[in-house]
């Protein structure tokens, strides 16, 4: 059902949810597509008529400033009208209001969703429920997957290191409540790197992570190794109270990101973190700011990336 | 007096250890003869049984029937139609009803729904503890004389081991069975899936196999301090099995049962966020499902229960994690249980003992078997009748089931209770 979910019968792009039952041919088209949207946001009319007339709703029923933003900028410089909705989460808001909120936009003409949700399946749910002619892109559910998030870290690593094939790629951090780890292995793998590997503490780690295809580590030192790519993963402050871990500073002595750390990776090594960062929890600032960070290249590629997946969500109905 | 006459058929009834060709005579709701017409016999009923077994009704250890309190899911009477089609003819009901099964007035309430239902062999299990709260006891010795068979704590927990110890010591005080489902509320974390390669893909809270395994290791202690006569429901796991094995040759009086869907399906087998497939306990591993085959087919486990929980359309609407967990199973029970002989998992004897004999055995009640004297009990099913689950033929106002739409092989065609017949596919049914 997921795999076929996102598929149209001629196997393009009707939704994007989630990285898994995606063919590597379309992530690399999507990172094509969005490629040829990089050169043309550096103008000084930043706009293309693709969506023209085309009405596209951000659903936030969590609080996000920063992708919502992207999405947002997306869409418009896809001319496309857009409405952006944050929708705080009461006691009340289940399946039914959910499932309401949808069915009265809907009813308004709507023709492509952006969701961003707590509850992992979410917008598979969406996707399920809604009318057939509308998309719905998954802007991030609970801990399943984020998969936007994922192709433009994607497009990050292939502008800096051209070639997936050779890639080593370390991933530090809460992979257990990040949708963004979940989604980035599914890309990695798919995409044919040599090896992903995450690198945390047991309690952040979920069971049985080697399914996802991962080698493990609870070793910085040992897990930078030979590493082309570094991946750091925001710390939510909760973790502590929650009895995951006992104290941001013993966090950071064992999985913080140093110059000195780093410079057990390759010389070449590229540093991300898909935001916002924690500075002097997760990454050092001189990290965070320094020569191998491409921290502030990912926020601009998120724009190009999420142009190219509305668009060609959109191409099934014969517009682009 | 009424006399109805069962001919043709294949009985089987373990506890008789008959096996063979035969007839079943019947007066005035009894079992009078399973070999010789009686003198003087003359049947207003006939029922040709021809190709089909005749077996015991079955015993169901573990259902909801939504009433009191939740008639928007399902009724008793839409339910009992749906257990009388399955062949079911006793059933036992969770005591997380609203109000909880934790007053006299309650249970007397349910028996009055059930002879309303025309289906009175409906067991109330008593709340263990107050509102099922898990920290005051229950009027346990009331609850038994308003018909409560058991006591139990359905899916809540008990405040802690002290509370729980003096349960189960109050509970032996009135000979009373303590029906209980493992589970550590702190371990479950408010999960929905099983903690395994599925829950981490999917990014779906998790529950470890010691959520159950530890609070069932913690009570197995208990029986041993306190003497308590425990039924464990609902075993979900491979260290379940073993642990129950151990107590077992270890000499404590204990028994345990696995819900159907646990002996068929697995992590492996749920379709991404499909609701249907959201039960408590999860789906476990192929390796789960293995030892609960080999459980039940060396008796370790003794019974099969249904865990049938209807629910409306609203309440498996949502994302998974949000929606309510359970499967509405009483009318898939017997087909299920056929595929395990046809698997040859278990023997059609054994089998049929797991939803009989047994499960009467752990109640103590005067059923599950052909025995003459008893309450005519009967269902009689063809093993080979295809059928396919959808509208027409599914009776439970719950349509929560996975295999909504599959075709399965083995269908009850007549369910006598008490020498009535409640179910006949012919004249359909209730």
């Amino acid at each position: 059902m997921s795999d076929n979910l996102q598929l149209n019968s001629e196997g393009k792009l009707k939704h994007f949810l989630s990285i898994e039952g995606l063919p590597k041919e379309l992530l690399t088209e999507i990172l094509d597509v969005a490629e040829s949207f990089v050169g043309m946001t550096d103008q000084q009319i930043k706009k293309v008529p693709l969506l023209r007339g085309k009405t596209i709703v951000n659903l936030f029923f969590e609080n996000s400033t920063r992708t919502r933003t992207t999405f947002e900028l997306a869409a418009k410089r896809l001319s496309a009208d857009v409405l952006s909705m944050s929708i705080a989460t009461s006691s009340t808001s289940k399946g039914e209001s959910l499932l309401d909120t949808i069915r009265n936009l809907e009813a308004m003409f709507v023709d492509m969703f952006v969701v961003r949700h707590a509850i992992s399946g979410a917008a598979h749910f969406i996707a399920q429920q809604t009318a057939p002619h509308i998309s719905v892109i998954n802007a991030g559910d609970g801990q399943h997957a984020h998969p936007t998030q994922a192709m433009l870290d994607m497009f990050t690593i292939r502008q800096i290191k051209k070639d997936f094939s050779n890639l080593r790629i370390a991933i530090i951090g809460d992979i257990l409540h990040s949708r963004v780890a979940r989604s980035q292995i599914q890309a990695l793998n798919t995409l044919g790197v040599a090896e992903v590997r995450v690198i945390a503490p047991k309690t952040l780690l979920p069971a049985h992570v080697e399914s996802l295809g991962v080698n493990v580590s609870h070793n910085l030192n040992v897990g930078l190794k030979d590493v082309d790519v570094v991946i750091m993963l925001r710390l939510q402050k909760e973790r502590m109270t929650s009895a995951l871990l006992p104290s941001e500073s013993e966090y950071f002595k064992c999985f913080g990101l140093t110059e000195d750390k780093l410079k057990i990776a390759k010389p070449d090594a590229i540093v991300m973190h898909p935001g916002p960062i924690n500075r002097g929890v997760e990454i050092e600032s001189k990290v965070a700011d320094g020569p191998q960070s491409v921290i502030l290249n990912q926020v601009s590629n998120g724009i190009a990336i999420r142009m190219a997946i509305m668009a060609m969500a959109m191409q099934k109905q014969g517009i682009v | 007096m009424t006399q109805i006459l069962i001919k043709n058929g294949q009985l089987i009834d373990p506890v008789n250890k008959i096996n063979r060709a035969g007839s079943i005579y019947i007066v005035e709701g009894k079992i009078v003869s399973v070999t010789n017409e009686p003198i003087g016999f003359k049947p207003d009923t006939i029922i040709d049984a021809q190709n089909k077994l005749v077996c015991p009704g079955f015993i169901d250890l573990s259902t909801r029937l939504r009433e009191p309190g939740h008639s928007r899911k399902a009724t008793f009477k839409s339910e009992t139609a749906a257990a009388a089609s399955a062949g079911v003819t006793t059933l036992c009901l969770q005591p997380d009803t609203h109000p909880v099964i934790d007053t006299p007035a309650v249970a007397e309430l349910i028996k009055e729904l059930a002879k309303k239902a025309d289906y009175p062999q409906i067991y109330p299990i008593a709340a263990l503890t107050r509102q099922l709260e898990g920290t005051e006891l229950s009027t346990m010795l009331t609850l038994k004389q308003a018909g409560c068979i058991a006591v139990g704590n359905a899916n809540h927990p008990v405040r802690n081991l002290l509370i729980l110890r003096r349960a189960m010591e109050y509970a032996v005080s009135h000979d009373l069975l303590f029906m209980f489902r493992p589970n550590d509320y702190w371990l479950g974390n408010n999960g929905c899936a099983h903690e395994g390669a599925f829950a981490t893909r999917y990014g779906l809270p998790s529950i470890p196999e010691a959520a159950e395994t530890i609070a069932l290791a913690q009570c197995l202690e208990l029986v041993e301090l306190t003497g308590c006569r425990v039924h464990f429901g609902q075993l979900s796991c491979r260290r379940s099995v073993i642990k129950i094995y151990q107590a077992k040759k270890y000499g404590l009086q204990v028994s345990a049962d696995v819900a159907i869907h646990q002996l068929h399906l697995t992590e492996n087998n749920i379709t991404p966020f499909d609701s249907n497939y959201h039960v408590l306990p999860p789906l476990r591993t192929e390796e789960d499902k293995q030892y609960m085959r080999q459980g039940l087919a060396s008796g370790t486990i003794n019974s099969i229960c249904s865990d049938h929980q209807p629910h409306d359309i609203d309440a498996k609407l949502g994302a998974f994690p949000e929606t309510e967990p359970g499967m509405s199973s009483l009318e898939t029970l017997l087909p299920l249980m056929l595929k395990l002989v046809a698997e040859s998992v278990i023997t059609m004897e054994q089998g049929i003992a797991s939803l009989t004999a047994n499960p009467a055995r752990v109640l103590r009640i005067e059923s599950g078997a052909l025995t003459v004297g008893f309450n005519a009990d009967v269902c009689i099913f063809d093993p080979e009748l295809e059928w396919q689950v959808n509208t027409e033929n599914w009776k439970s106002q719950g349509m929560n089931t996975p295999y909504w739409g599959q075709t399965f092989k083995g269908r009850v065609t007549h369910t006598l209770q008490a020498g009535k017949l409640i179910h006949s596919l012919e004249n359909g049914s209730h």
